[in-house]
């Protein structure tokens, strides 16, 4: 095989990379719209990234075939990976204590029922002290 | 350990110069003296800036078991990357919950592994994290009923175990109720997910 099939190879690889990961950030927008409540959609929102945009970068690092390009593109899926889940987690996080979480949504929720018990602990009631209790 | 360790003086972390002036090599792209002098720089004037706590890690790090993390974290990642995609697609919302899990490690570090690489696994979220009690909440996607809620939580702690079996000295893992680095035939019966 010479120097021009390998090219051919890696921009075929190149191609299937990148329709993948376009792919997968389809599936997330799709998400975006069809999940019923935050969080459902915030799986959506914050993931694909992870799968669909190291698929992306590879297609590109296969493509562009140069040093420097390929560190910038580890560098971004690095970041990518750091930041993501803090992301998420803010979001859910907020959405928890701002009351944006429906509940009837949930099979099970441990972590109202957990709030609600360290809440009878410190001797409030379940909607004890109404004006810090979704603030602090 | 302090809850309030970002209080302590920061003395010069040379991990983090170290990664900070990479980083600045790899955004010039080439490697050169200026250009490592000049990320030193910024390196140190972030630091002295913005100082952060150090990593009080003591653990060591095991190849073979960091290699298992990482590939296992790499299946999980795309299996259920598909997954997701799939479910978008469903006619049926996702039937989800939202679970407490009590890790077993009392260590800032391995609870923040922990927690990262649940979250970058698609159908779970860390949604929020108790530190005293070392309890993860984890906002899992699609689950089918309580053996699928069992099987959320068995996965995060297996999580943990891969995390503190890769990075943990064997103090930690004998205080968090592991004991001695996996033999090569298990004796325990193991489940996988």
């Amino acid at each position: 095989m010479g120097v021009v099939s390998w090219s051919a190879v890696a921009d075929v690889l190149a191609a299937l990379c990148l329709l993948g990961g376009a792919l997968l950030a389809f599936a997330a927008g799709v998400g975006v719209v069809r999940f019923p409540d935050l969080l459902a959609r915030m799986h959506s929102a914050t993931k694909p990234q992870v799968l669909g945009l190291v698929l992306v970068l590879i297609g590109l690092a296969l493509r562009l075939r140069s040093g420097p390009a390929l560190w910038m593109l580890v560098l971004v899926a690095v970041f990518q990976m750091l930041t993501s889940p803090v992301a998420a987690h803010m979001v859910g996080r907020a959405g928890y204590r701002t009351g944006k979480v429906r509940q009837e949504l949930l099979v099970v929720d441990e972590l109202t029922a957990d709030q609600d018990a360290a809440r009878r602990a410190a001797g409030l009631d379940a909607d004890g002290d109404p004006h810090g209790a979704h603030r602090s | 350990m302090s809850l309030h360790a970002r209080r302590r003086r920061a003395a010069v972390q040379w991990p983090t110069l170290g990664w900070l002036t990479v980083v600045w090599v790899l955004l010039w792209g080439e490697v050169s003296v200026g250009n490592v002098l000049a990320g030193l720089l910024v390196a140190l004037a972030v630091s002295v800036a913005t100082p952060l706590p150090p990593i009080a890690a003591g653990g060591r790090v095991r190849p073979v078991a960091c290699a298992r993390l990482v590939g296992r974290f790499a299946v999980d990642v795309v299996v259920a990357s598909f997954q997701v995609g799939v479910q978008a697609f469903r006619p049926r919302p996702p039937q989800s919950a939202v679970i407490g899990v009590r890790l077993r490690s009392s260590s800032d570090l391995y609870l923040t592994l922990t927690a990262e690489l649940c979250s970058l696994v698609p159908g779970s979220v860390v949604v929020e994290a108790h530190r005293l009690t070392g309890t993860l909440y984890l906002h899992v996607l699609d689950v089918d009923g309580p053996e699928g809620i069992e099987a959320a939580r068995r996965r995060v702690l297996e999580q943990e175990e891969r995390v503190l079996r890769a990075f943990a000295s064997d103090a930690q893992l004998a205080a968090a109720g592991l004991g001695a680095p996996r033999p090569s035939a298990p004796v325990t019966p193991e489940v996988h997910a």
